[in-house]
């Protein structure tokens, strides 16, 4: 899979359409036995893998569930504070579930507004008169592609760094929402996009897209 | 309307009687509701204008065209290109001030108005066409141009030609500093 989101912010920052394209990411779970081999650190909501990355378990990696029962943030199913959890060793062996975590919706929303504002600083600071903004975001896992309309909606793909023909993508990403949210007469403007038929071009153009696009080997 | 080849999705066309049927039963319904022409005028503005902002959007994304850069461009974009693309007919532009912030469109043929010969007595003000004032002036606002647009002169009423009157209102200073 080599798109891996696509979001749709109106003029004012906030966002209106978020779709995530990736495969389900695979989450390991395995068995341990005192004492903890990975170093384990509390990090915003969640613990998070710091070190000893093995078997699938990387560093970054959230914890997702302790025997079988899903945590909750900082906390087991039942209550109890993870980290205290597993320092005990009476409580082992202990089967525990790894994964990277998902962004939620609250999360996008304000990720899509952060990037907004940046992209206004973006063509504030720019040299020459009547700049684009912010095109592309890179980094070594992934790009970030953004196009801004005339009228101030601004479509961003992520894609694998390999990825071709997203320029294309987003134009046509922009006609797919011009039929499919501007002309439906109950969809009003700059509110989220919940049109099915949206929903459906849209994979239909991402996986065309990814067709096409030339990928290297091994992804 | 014209497509981009290769989209799959219906490609057939919708008859242009049915179009030009649709909107004059559209106006005599509203005449029917309204007794002032003032009013009808401005309820198809309206609508036109509900129609402009979401138009923009899919002319942009067909024509792909980049940000115009002065008025007489935007009334020439507006007459050449999108006017032939939704009606096919292209209106001539010419600039009727000074200051360079008003230009008349001159329509030569209206396909809205295949059908219609002349007002009738009572309704004598009624601009006819008056929702494509509405969808322009809607689909400048959503790019960040405010604008007035109104028919000057209009065959129907007995003028010699058809002509429809952009006015820009001045924000050319906001749009230097407001991130577009």
């Amino acid at each position: 899979m080599a798109i891996f989101s696509v979001y749709v912010v109106n003029k004012a920052g906030g966002l209106i359409y978020q779709l995530d394209h990736y495969a389900p990411r695979a989450d390991t779970e395995k068995t341990f036995s005192f004492p903890l081999d990975l170093v384990l650190r509390p990090h915003d909501e969640r613990v998070v893998v710091a070190f000893g990355q093995r078997d699938g378990i990387r560093v970054g990696h959230a914890v997702l569930a302790i025997n079988g029962a899903e945590v909750n943030g900082r906390f087991t199913a039942d209550g109890k504070d993870v980290m205290e959890f597993l320092s005990n060793p009476a409580n082992y062996p202990v089967s525990i579930r790894f994964g990277r975590h998902r962004l939620s919706s609250n999360e996008k929303l304000m990720l899509a507004s952060m990037f907004h504002s940046l992209f206004a600083i973006g063509s504030q600071l720019s040299p020459e008169v009547g700049s684009s903004g912010i095109e592309m975001l890179e980094t070594d896992t992934f790009k970030l592609h953004c196009f801004q309309t005339l009228t101030g909606i601004k479509f961003m793909v992520l894609a694998d760094p390999r990825q071709a023909g997203i320029d294309a993508l987003l134009r046509k990403i922009y006609e797919i929402y011009s039929d499919f949210a501007l002309k439906n007469p109950f969809y009003s403007l700059e509110m989220p996009i919940r049109c099915e038929l949206f929903d459906q071009n849209l994979k239909l153009a991402l996986e065309v897209a990814e067709k096409a696009g030339p990928f290297g080997p091994g992804s | 309307m014209s497509r981009p080849p290769g989209r799959k999705q219906d490609s057939h066309k919708i008859s242009r009687e049915l179009f030009v049927l649709t909107y004059g039963a559209l106006v005599a319904q509203l005449c029917k509701d309204y007794e002032k022409d003032e009013d009808v005028n401005s309820c198809l503005d309206r609508m036109g204008y509900g129609i402009g902002v979401r138009l923009i959007d899919d002319f942009l994304a067909r024509s792909a065209m980049k940000k115009c850069r002065s008025y007489s461009e935007t009334a020439d974009t507006i007459a050449q290109v999108a006017f032939k693309m939704y009606l096919g007919v292209t209106p001539s532009v010419t600039c009727s001030s000074p200051a360079g912030n008003e230009f008349s469109l001159i329509l030569d043929k209206n396909p809205l108005v295949d059908f219609v010969e002349e007002l009738p007595a009572e309704r004598a003000s009624l601009c006819y066409c008056n929702l494509l004032c509405g969808v322009i002036r809607g689909a400048l606002e959503m790019v960040h141009l405010a604008a007035e647009v109104t028919f000057l002169q209009d065959r129907l009423r007995g003028d010699a030609v058809t002509e429809i009157g952009i006015t820009f209102l001045r924000k050319a200073e906001d749009r230097k500093h407001k991130r577009n």
